[in-house]
């Protein structure tokens, strides 16, 4: 009763902040609600005992993407007449977008719910009493999957290697600490005496 | 009687009886080492510190609650206002519920989850929402330079944290942080500082520098100075606090005092032994012990061990200067990420080919 309960407010929350995403007339508005629905879909997972899988969306996408979501747009300058202005002319495509990606999560659903084309392929393996479902997910992706798990790291790599190229610029004339060097300073390489006369005082040339 | 507290009734008046001991403990643990914050860093500095509320100022933590409490709360008139109040709100709340899987003790734990680890990893990434929210929604230029730079300051030292914790879990074989604490029992050389114990002793080499880079990297994740960046004095008056006042200001310090004790807990817990007091046990006789007597010595051992890493914290507040901004991003991701990889490789190379996990 109890779980049947939390499944329909997490439910709730979810499909309400998913609305509030779009509807909000702030952005910065809208990327709390999206992170409102990562939190609570995360709910929804451990309701499910997939608790790894909760943990990682906690932890990659509200901990991490969403903060630099929030990042990104908190820091634009948000002229409310200007987002409206394409709104009527846009609406068309849209409906058509939406309505496709309807149709096919309708199809999807019905084909699931029927067996399908996936009938025959083997389920994932469900976690046991003495195998929690980390090691379950790890067992399979490092062995069955191991190469597709091995590709998306390289994927990954290679956009990060791509936005690094596209960011790093090397500035000539920039004077760059180097902690080495400054910790490595003792008094004989950082200072020097002078004797100077008195009343003859010291060029700033003079000195090294 | 015993049937009465396995009922979904009894299951929830007992869950929320733990949840309120574990909140009051916390809170009275906080006020006290608030205070002891203040004395260790007078100290360092040859004053006295609060000494006036009470004998010896103890009583100076609930003098500056009340006058916090009792003073106006002054909203920005430029403020978006449900943000700029449920920022505080959520900080307090996400540092408390880290500790729902703090065990203090063994049995003493209020939810025995067996991704605890990860759950005290999701849930000390969420804390940075109240700062960048408050940063925000005060609309104003310090306080959004400070929720820009904390944005950015955490999201970096997680990625260490996490690289850090999986060292342990390598270790340990598990993610339940009970069994963590369990697979450390037994004389001081089994602390995962010191590389655990039989078999994986050598890996002390790589986890006395991890435990020293994961009390580095809680101290920017905590915004401890000398990583206070987000609220540096000399350079944003006082950072995403700036336009806090009374009660909210008051939240947003006790989350971050919380989240402080919650990183001294969970260093003495991955990597010093937690409960556990580095000597066999059997040494004081502790196995005929009735549960709760043996229970509370682990409790005092492990909030022995709590204190002297918040003690570490403060003398680290006391004598170290604060970074430069571009200084802690290369500590961040030019030292602590490579190091922690190569950290990550090294043990887990020694569980394949040395010791079986």
């Amino acid at each position: 009763m109890i779980a049947a309960v939390a499944f329909y407010v997490l439910a709730a929350v979810t499909v309400v902040s998913a609305l509030l995403v779009v509807t909000a007339r702030n952005p910065v508005h809208s990327v709390l609600w999206l992170i409102m629905a990562f939190f609570s879909a995360a709910g929804l997972f451990v309701l499910l005992g997939a608790e790894f899988l909760a943990m990682l969306l906690v932890v990659v996408y509200v901990g991490a993407v969403a903060v630099l979501f929030l990042f990104v747009v908190m820091m634009l300058d948000v002229d409310f007449v200007k987002l409206r202005e394409g709104f009527a002319r846009y609406l068309p495509i849209a409906i058509i977008v939406a309505g496709v990606l309807l149709a096919e999560m309708i199809m999807i659903t019905v084909a699931v719910a029927n067996g399908g084309a996936a009938a025959d392929a083997v389920g994932p393996a469900a976690a046991t009493a003495d195998k929690t479902n980390i090691e379950a997910i790890g067992r399979v992706l490092y062995t069955d999957y191991v190469y597709f798990f091995q590709a998306a790291g390289i994927v990954l790599l290679i956009a990060m290697i791509g936005a690094i190229t596209l960011t790093l610029r090397h500035k000539p004339g920039i004077k760059r600490q180097d902690v080495g060097v400054q910790v490595g300073r003792n008094a004989k390489t950082a200072m020097e005496l002078k004797s100077i006369e008195t009343g003859a005082g010291l060029n700033p040339e003079d000195l090294r | 009687m015993t049937e009465f507290w396995t009922s979904p009734l009894g299951w929830t008046l007992a869950t929320v009886g733990a949840i309120l001991l574990v909140t009051v403990g916390v809170l009275l643990a906080v006020a006290f080492l608030l205070l002891a914050d203040r004395k260790i860093w007078a100290g360092v500095q040859m004053r006295k510190g609060p000494n006036v509320v009470g004998p010896f100022g103890l009583l100076q933590s609930f003098a500056d609650f009340f006058k916090f409490v009792l003073k106006e709360v002054v909203v920005p008139a430029g403020s978006d206002k449900a943000v700029f109040l449920l920022a505080p709100v959520l900080t307090v709340i996400v540092a408390f519920g880290a500790w729902a899987v703090m065990p203090f003790a063994p049995g003493w734990v209020i939810s025995d989850l067996n991704v605890g680890i990860l759950y005290v990893f999701a849930i000390s990434s969420l804390g940075v929402y109240g700062i960048i929210m408050g940063g925000w929604a005060s609309n104003s230029k310090y306080p959004f330079l400070g929720s820009l730079r904390s944005a950015a300051q955490m999201v970096s030292y997680e990625v260490s944290i996490g690289l850090v914790i999986i060292n342990v879990i390598l270790l340990a074989g598990t993610m339940n942080l009970t069994t963590i604490v369990t697979e450390q029992e037994g004389w001081i050389w089994n602390w995962f500082a010191f590389g655990g114990g039989a078999g994986t002793w050598p890996t002390v080499l790589i986890m006395f520098p991890m435990a020293i880079v994961f009390f580095v990297s809680a101290l920017a994740e905590t915004n401890r100075p000398p990583f206070d960046l987000p609220e540096a004095e000399s350079e944003l008056v006082a950072g995403y606090q700036v336009e806090y006042s009374s009660t909210p200001y008051l939240l947003f310090m006790m989350g971050e005092y919380v989240n402080i004790v919650f990183m001294c807990a969970m260093i003495s817990l991955l990597f010093f032994g937690g409960w556990n007091p580095g000597f066999d046990v059997a040494l004081i006789g502790l196995p005929d012990w009735p549960q709760w007597l043996a229970n509370l010595f682990y409790l005092l051992v492990f909030s022995a061990k709590i204190v002297f890493w918040f003690f570490m914290f403060a003398m680290v507040k006391a004598f170290v200067p604060r970074y430069r901004y571009d200084q802690l991003m290369r500590l961040g991701w030019k030292i602590f990420l490579p190091t922690s990889l190569v950290a990550v490789a090294g043990v887990s190379a020694w569980r394949v080919f040395m010791v079986g996990a």
